[in-house]
C-alpha cells in the first residue's frame, strides 16, 4: 500500500494504483476533468499508464462556478 | 404592411481570436444560486461566452455546469481565479485546456486579497507564457492603458481592463482610462469586474468598449434572470449609441426650440 495526498486528503492506495484509478475512485465522471501530478499536468491519454507513487500529490480538478 | 425595423449595430459582431461571438456580453457564472437560474441566465442574456472556475472535484455534486453551457450553446471561457503568481495561473490554463478542451483562458493573477486587483507583473510574465504556448489569452488587468498595450504585445487576444474593484459594483471609476484603452487596443477591449447594474455597461460600450463582462452584477441581483435580460439590452443600446455618436457636452444650456418666430406675446403683470 502507499499512501498519497489526494485533493488535500491523505489516500491509502493499492501499490499498483494508476492516475485513471484514483480519477475513477474520486470523480462521479471523467468528463471535464484533468489532473495534476506534484505540481504538473497529466494529460488524459495518459492516466492508465501513469503509476501513482508514495508521497504523490495530486490535485483532481474540474468545473466550478467562477467569475 | 411592411415591418417596421429598428436599426442595428453596424459595428458587427464582436470576435476575438478570429473566433465570432454573437453578443458583447460574457456572462460570469460565479455566485450563480443553482444550474436551472443558470440556464435561465444563459437564455435571458444571449451570451455566447461564459467563465468557470476551476476546483477540486466534489464526489457528491449532481450535475455540471458544463453541460448546462453545452446545452445553451455558450462556450467555456475557464479562468484562473484565485492565482496568486504566474506559475499558479500557468499550471491552471494548462489544467482547464486538459479538462475543458479549449485554449481559451481568462487570465486573472491576483495582487491582493482585500482589493482583488490584479498584480500586473505576474500577469505580463503568465500572459507571455501562455500565448507561447499556443493560448487564447484574455488577461484581466487594471485599467492601466500601457499595461492594456503590454498585454496586447505579447499576444493576448483581448484585453479586460477593470471597471472597479471585482464584486464591488461600483462601476467604471476611471471612464477615461477605460477611453484611453479603448482607443488604442486595436485587439477588443472588454470592461471586466465592478459592474453594477446595467447603465455600467451602456457606459463601457459608449466609451468605445467593445464588450463587457457581467457576473456577481446578474447572479446575486434579486432577480438575476431578468437582471440578465436588461444587461442584453444595455450592452446593445451602447454598441447603438457609441456608433450614432452623443452630442457634445456644453458648460450652459443650448435651446432645442428655435429662437426665430416665437410670438410677442404682450403680457403683463397683474
Amino acid at each position: 500500500m502507499i499512501d498519497v495526498t489526494v485533493n488535500g486528503n491523505q489516500e491509502h492506495l493499492s501499490a499498483t494504483t494508476t492516475v485513471a484509478d484514483v480519477v475513477v475512485r474520486f470523480c462521479p465522471s471523467p468528463d471535464g476533468v484533468a489532473v495534476a501530478r506534484n505540481g504538473d499536468v497529466v494529460p488524459k491519454s495518459a492516466w492508465p499508464s501513469t503509476a501513482v507513487r508514495s508521497g504523490d500529490r495530486l490535485e483532481i480538478v474540474t468545473a466550478a462556478a467562477g467569475g | 404592411m411592411a415591418e417596421r425595423r429598428l436599426p442595428a449595430s453596424r459595428r458587427g459582431p464582436l470576435v476575438v481570436a478570429g473566433r465570432e461571438l454573437g453578443s458583447r456580453l460574457v456572462v460570469g457564472t460565479g455566485g450563480i444560486p443553482s444550474l436551472d437560474v443558470l440556464d435561465q441566465v444563459l437564455e435571458a442574456s444571449g451570451a455566447a461566452l461564459a467563465t468557470v472556475a476551476l476546483r477540486r472535484v466534489d464526489p457528491t455534486s449532481r450535475g455540471s455546469i458544463l453541460d448546462v453551457l453545452g446545452r445553451r450553446q455558450v462556450a467555456v471561457l475557464p479562468n484562473t481565479a484565485g492565482c496568486f503568481t504566474a506559475a499558479e495561473a500557468v499550471l491552471t490554463s494548462k489544467l482547464a485546456r486538459e479538462a475543458f478542451g479549449t485554449d481559451w483562458v481568462k487570465l486573472e493573477v491576483i495582487g491582493d486579497e482585500r482589493t482583488l486587483l490584479p498584480d500586473v507583473a505576474e500577469l505580463l510574465d503568465a500572459a507571455e507564457q501562455l500565448c507561447d504556448d499556443g493560448f487564447v489569452v484574455l488577461p484581466y488587468t487594471s485599467d492601466d492603458p500601457v499595461a492594456a498595450r503590454r498585454l496586447e504585445q505579447v499576444g493576448c487576444a483581448a484585453v479586460m481592463p477593470l471597471g472597479a474593484p471585482i464584486g464591488s459594483g461600483l462601476g467604471i471609476r476611471n471612464p477615461h482610462n477605460i477611453a484611453l484603452i479603448a482607443e488604442t487596443c486595436s485587439v477588443p477591449v472588454i470592461v471586466d469586474a465592478g459592474i453594477g447594474t446595467p447603465s455600467d455597461a451602456t457606459v463601457a460600450l459608449e466609451l468605445g468598449c467593445d464588450g463587457v463582462m457581467v457576473a456577481t452584477a446578474i447572479t446575486r441581483a434579486r432577480r438575476p434572470v431578468q437582471m440578465a435580460a436588461a444587461f442584453r439590452h444595455a450592452v446593445e443600446a451602447g454598441a447603438l449609441a457609441k456608433e450614432a455618436g452623443r452630442i457634445p457636452k456644453r458648460f450652459y444650456a443650448q435651446a432645442s426650440s428655435p429662437a426665430e418666430g416665437a410670438a410677442e406675446l404682450d403680457v403683463s403683470p397683474d
